[in-house]
């Protein structure tokens, strides 16, 4: 019996150690790029570099930097700042105990490591802040974003408790057309679309993004009916009882009801629309300053492909912000996909 | 079909009258989204097909027959791509369809402590915009950079160099499309755990193990949600162009190996303005996506199990 309790609690701990082991593995690169995003460019560059964002380590000798080696002496090694350049032989100066005078070391300096101290280049962020014109791409994201989460949530609302609440002709195979469009590629939709708004002069300007979100999707329609349909009918027949119209009933009795499912698909639309690429791509590739942050940020990469750690803060800054309401609601998201999941 | 089914039906009393005016109205913005954004362009697409319209033809709109037809019958580089697209799909799609399933299972086990934290840690980066996704992997599988480290580490000593190598470049692709899994994971954890146990308790009884159950009943109860995955997966993955449009700039690098069939089609359309021909590419992806979800719905018979059924 106990020798049982000891090999299932040391399974639980191999198991436990894996998962986590795991999903620490799928989380690493977002380490990566955190370190890379405030490393020097001269490090970057060089082979066998530290991981952590570090200089070159120097030392200040009677007025002057010398370069601190990590020089083999005696079996140990000792880190020393070269002050003597030599073919054959150099001279080097403990910088923990520049009194004791010249140490002199015997082969090449050329072969020797140098030795580096960590230093975070935050610089990269401020820099970064101003040729990628954050500011700018920042307050486009944001005002796409909210504008388009408003017109999802009001049209989606209506059309989900319209399938939710109301019988009429048709209803279950125009739900399932709404549902097939989840299915349909998007690109064949998107040549047509395109010439009709090249022609009318939209291209150029945020209508193409933000007209259709005024127009529902399934997705979310989906999500926000599933949910009004576990909320009571009863509850919906009273206050038709007291005189109440559909639309009255649908702000004062259904909204506050199916406040967390309205809530889930306001966070997932932000997000959606903070991280969409193509659709502002192929509209705003001519106009820079209208742009959101993923198309700058890949025009960025391209532009500064030498500079890894350029690309990288510029990355971290772009996902801050999802990333964080992620952390800070992540029951509602968590939640919000499950059901997705759940009736199909 | 609509207009049948009214007709057969007797007709509606003044209160049903006004429910059905009522809930027409409501789905109205969805049924002119429908028409506007959905439909028309899609027929549209279809249309465009059989005229000229491209930047090079300035001279009025014709129709032109086959020509587009003709020439996709000829043109090696879409078939290449497709085929590059094909070849993707075949390594992506057991992934995306088979990862998150364990990793639910994993999350789900009674045996795995601190499954709330996990949950989060795999989904987080789900939230992370894929452009940038893209780039942060891109630094992780240079030449120097942590897997293949990581790789060494394990003894292999002369790991792939991901980026500049046709054959690499693929699985590269696939790691990078990690950071998409979460929603999947989070699907397959909420059908696990809408399972009802009593099923576990009768296989229990029958003496059935881990593996047994695994494969009798838990796979099985959870087609349905393997299913939708899989669906999913197969329509984005036809579609898939982006993370290599940013990471090499839509050049097809390296030999090629990165042109997949929508950024022949992107390129076609947008870069070279050849609507016509680039609509005769999307509806082939179209009538492509179209059989092989038929095809899976159709086989979906054999294997996936509605509980509604029984």
């Amino acid at each position: 019996m106990k020798r049982m309790d000891v090999t299932r609690r040391i399974r639980t701990a191999l198991m436990t150690i894996v998962a986590f082991g795991i999903a620490a593995a799928i989380l690493s690169p977002l380490v990566q790029m955190a370190l890379l995003s405030v490393k020097s460019r001269e490090q970057v560059s060089q082979a066998h570099s530290p991981v952590l964002p570090s200089d070159p380590r120097t030392f200040e000798y009677k007025g002057e930097s010398h370069d601190v080696y990590r020089v083999p002496i005696d079996g140990e090694i000792r880190e020393l700042a070269l002050v003597e350049k030599g073919r054959t032989e150099s001279g080097f100066i403990d910088p923990d105990n520049p009194g004791a005078g010249l140490i002199t070391w015997e082969g090449s300096w050329r072969n020797l490591e140098p030795s580096w101290e960590i230093a975070p280049k935050w610089s990269n962020y401020t820099d970064v802040w101003g040729l990628i014109d954050f500011p700018q791409l920042l307050t486009n994201t944001i005002a796409l974003a909210v504008i388009s989460t408003i017109g999802t949530v009001l049209s989606c609302t209506l059309v989900a408790y319209g399938f939710a609440r109301f019988r009429f002709p048709g209803r279950g195979a125009l739900f399932t057309l709404l549902i097939a469009t989840i299915f349909l590629p998007a690109t064949v939709t998107l040549i047509p679309t395109y010439t009709v708004y090249a022609h009318i002069g939209w291209v150029g300007t945020w209508l193409p993004l933000l007209l259709p979100t005024f127009f529902a999707n399934a997705y979310n329609v989906f999500l926000i009916r599933q949910y009004i349909m576990t909320i009571p009918r009863e509850v919906d027949e009273a206050a038709s009882l007291d005189g109440a119209g559909p639309l009255r009933i649908l702000v004062s009795v259904i909204v506050p009801q199916a406040w967390p499912v309205i809530t889930a698909v306001t966070l997932f639309n932000f997000v959606y629309t903070w991280n969409d690429f193509l659709v502002p791509l192929i509209y705003l590739s001519g106009s820079p300053e209208l742009q959101p942050l993923q198309v700058g940020l890949a025009a960025f990469s391209g532009l500064h492909a030498t500079n890894p750690a350029y690309v990288q803060a510029a990355t971290m800054m772009t996902i801050a912000i999802p990333v964080l309401l992620f952390a800070f609601f992540q029951r509602t998201f968590v939640r919000g996909i499950m059901s997705t999941g759940m009736d199909k | 079909m609509t207009a049948i089914r009214i007709r057969r039906r007797p007709p509606l009393t003044g209160m049903a009258r006004r429910e059905a005016r009522h809930g027409f109205l409501f789905i109205l913005p969805w049924i002119i989204g429908f028409v506007v954004f959905t439909l028309t362009p899609m027929v549209a697409t279809f249309v465009f097909t059989f005229l000229n319209i491209s930047l090079e033809d300035q001279g009025p709109v014709r129709f032109v027959g086959l020509d587009n037809y003709a020439r996709l019958l000829g043109d090696e580089q879409a078939w290449e791509s497709l085929w590059v697209t094909t070849r993707y799909a075949l390594m992506w799609l057991p992934v995306v369809v088979v990862l998150p399933f364990l990793l639910a299972l994993v999350v789900n086990s009674s045996r795995v402590r601190g499954t709330g934290l996990l949950r989060v840690m795999l989904f987080m980066p789900y939230v992370v915009p894929f452009v940038a996704g893209g780039l942060i992997w891109q630094n992780m599988l240079v030449e120097d950079g942590w897997v293949n480290s990581a790789l060494q580490w394990i003894g292999i000593s002369d790991p792939p160099s991901w980026w500049n190598d046709a054959t690499w470049v693929t699985p590269g692709l696939v790691m990078v499309g990690l950071w998409g899994l979460g929603a999947g994971i989070i699907i397959n954890l909420a059908g696990l755990q809408a399972m009802p146990n009593d099923l576990y308790d009768a296989a229990r009884l029958d003496g059935a193990g881990w593996w047994r159950q695994l494969v009798n009943v838990t796979v099985p109860m959870m087609s349905p949600v393997i299913f939708y995955t899989l669906i999913l997966a197969v329509v984005e993955v036809l579609q898939y162009f982006l993370i290599p449009l940013v990471l090499f700039n839509g050049t097809g690098d390296p030999d090629g190996a990165t042109r997949f069939f929508n950024l022949y089609l992107y390129q076609t359309f947008f870069t070279y303005q050849e609507m016509s021909y680039g609509s005769t590419l999307a509806w082939l992806l179209f009538v492509i996506t179209l059989i092989v979800t038929l095809v899976l719905f159709r086989a979906s018979r054999r294997w996936v199990y509605y509980r509604s059924e029984r």
